[in-house]
């Protein structure tokens, strides 16, 4: 059965496409038949972060206005099987997305296609392009930096998952939310200028999945349009295999929350992390 | 955005619940404890999570005050969870209202109700049952839910969301947004909470802001209420030592 899953946030520029991407990559890398889409219509994002950008001929809005169908619009990863992208359009604005459309869409990915995960990278913001990317949601990926003002958009956002959203409407089992700490410095939480995940966790009161440090290797990924996922060796992309194996019911330790000791070699001779 | 209110953000079904009722016969609170000792140690399984109304008929002319905060504590002890009084005189009323329990309306069992025309009268003048609104899940930012009677929140209210009611409020978890209790001029109102750390509190129009919160309030389990027309904050802890 398909499990649509909506990387959401409410604020802006935390993490949720960087999440969306690595996320989708690796619950691919795991067999998991995955589509990731661009909800961000306008600031199309995700294409690039995914290394596609210059495949996209049909785009969302296009297969909703039916100007193009969702076979010709959804680009299958070259790197890894099982992974497909539905891109934003770069042109037009969200009101494009309608409720119909998207629903179309939806019903057209699992019964045709039969994905085992949908993965919607959602807009910032509590307008509608970010309700459309959340409505038909199973499950949210509530992506929070830990600092108060996205904290308090989290929170905000948690609160629209329980109100305005199909499962909501129809009075069925609510979304299954899990936190997500993104750009997670250990250091600064030590120092007091960022909330620690415990604090976090207390104020939204939602499970945590997992927790992504700040890591060079999200900008090198992105620039080079690799899911960080792909980046097996580096921190951020370890912490991803994590939060997706958690996901799929496996018991991992949380990482990368505690002060890196600096080794001997890397002191000696600098080393890049 | 103001609140959406055409999408249900809950349900609310009315629902019988089998509740005992300690029918309280004396107001030694010894007393009282030994013997509660001695009926929980014969079935101590029957008392673990069962809601507890109290009633007070049997002593309230006789008795003038009853320590009801170590009642109610020693119920907790064995498991039992007092909900709320009935029957009792003002004071047993106002010492109940600080530990958080509910002023409940009489019913009568139906051997009552054949009994005595003079005290069904004497019922009709109780205090008209009220609508409660109870909320299961957080009241997060940007929402706002308002009750015409009581309103009771089982999680916390974050910051940035806003609770108001006619009577009074219960939060039982952190209240780190706004609660306006009393909202219609009810000077009686209380805010309760397990964790004060409000942006702002009111009762009955009366209201502080975070800024002004009592130090000593902060992050406790408080209740809020009108004192000579004054906003008053006052921890649990300190009013339990006292009853003591
Ligand atoms: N763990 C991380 N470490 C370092 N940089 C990160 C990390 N995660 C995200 N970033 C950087 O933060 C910026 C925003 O990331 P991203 O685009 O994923 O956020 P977003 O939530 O999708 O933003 P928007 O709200 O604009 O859609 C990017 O420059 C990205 O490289
Ligand atoms: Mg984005």
């Amino acid at each position: 059965m398909t499990r649509i899953v909506v990387v959401t946030s409410g604020k802006g520029g935390v993490g949720k496409t960087t999440t969306s991407a690595a996320f989708a990559t690796g619950l691919a890398l795991r067999g998991y038949k995955t589509a990731v889409l661009d909800f961000d219509i306008g600031l199309r994002n995700l294409d690039l972060i995914m290394g596609c950008e210059r495949r996209v001929v049909y785009d969302f809005v296009n297969v909703i206005k039916k100007e193009g169908n969702l076979n010709q619009a959804l680009i299958k990863d070259k790197r890894v099987d099982n992974l497909f992208i539905l891109p934003a359009s770069q042109t037009r604005d969200k009101d494009a997305l309608t409720q119909e459309g998207v629903e179309q869409v939806m019903k057209e990915l699992t019964e045709k296609h039969q994905f085992d995960y949908i993965v919607c990278d959602s807009p910032a913001g509590i307008e509608h392009g970010a309700i459309m990317a959340m409505y038909f949601a199973d499950e949210a990926l509530i992506t929070t930096n830990p600092e108060v003002s996205s904290v308090r958009d989290s929170d905000r956002i948690i609160g629209m998952l329980n109100s305005k959203t199909r499962r909501a409407e129809l009075g069925e089992e609510p979304i299954k939310e899990h936190l997500l700490l993104t750009r997670y410095e250990p250091s600064r939480v030590l120092s007091g200028d960022m909330l620690s995940a415990e604090d976090v966790q207390e104020i939204l009161a939602v499970p945590l999945l997992g927790v992504i440090p700040e890591s060079k290797a999200v900008l090198q990924a992105s620039n080079s349009g690799t899911p960080v996922t792909l980046d097996e060796g580096s921190d951020a992309g370890q912490a991803y295999h994590d939060v997706v194996a958690r996901f799929l019911g496996e018991d991992r330790p949380l990482r990368f929350m505690n002060l890196r000791k600096k080794g001997l070699l890397s002191r000696l001779f600098g080393g890049s992390t | 955005m103001p609140p959406q209110t055409s999408t249900p953000a809950f349900e609310l079904k009315g629902s019988m619940l089998t509740t005992m009722v300690l029918h309280v016969y004396t107001a030694d609170i010894e007393v009282l404890a030994e013997q509660l000792k001695q009926h929980v140690a014969q079935a101590p399984g029957l008392f673990k999570q069962a809601p507890v109304i109290l009633d007070f008929h049997a002593i309230q002319q006789s008795a003038k005050t009853l320590d009801i905060p170590e009642l109610v504590e020693i119920l907790r002890n064995y498991g039992m969870f007092p909900i709320g009084v009935r029957g009792g005189n003002t004071s047993f009323n106002s010492l109940a209202l600080a530990v958080g329990l509910h002023l409940l309306p009489t019913t009568k069992t139906a051997s009552e109700r054949t009994s005595s025309p003079a005290k069904e009268e004497a019922a009709q003048h109780q205090v008209p049952e009220m609508p409660v609104k109870i909320i299961e899940q957080p009241v997060r930012s940007g929402q706002q839910i308002v009750s015409k009677g009581d309103l009771v929140i089982l999680s916390m209210v974050s910051p940035g969301a806003e609770v108001l009611a006619q009577r009074h409020i219960h939060v039982y978890g952190a209240l780190r947004g706004r609660a306006l209790a009393g909202v219609t001029g009810n000077t009686q109102a209380r805010i309760f909470c397990h964790k004060l750390e409000a942006e702002l509190v009111s009762i009955a129009g009366q209201y502080q802001i975070n800024e002004e919160l009592d130090a000593q309030c902060l992050n406790q389990a408080v209740q809020i209420y009108l004192k000579d027309d004054h906003l008053t904050i006052q921890p649990f802890h300190q009013k339990l030592n006292l009853a003591k």
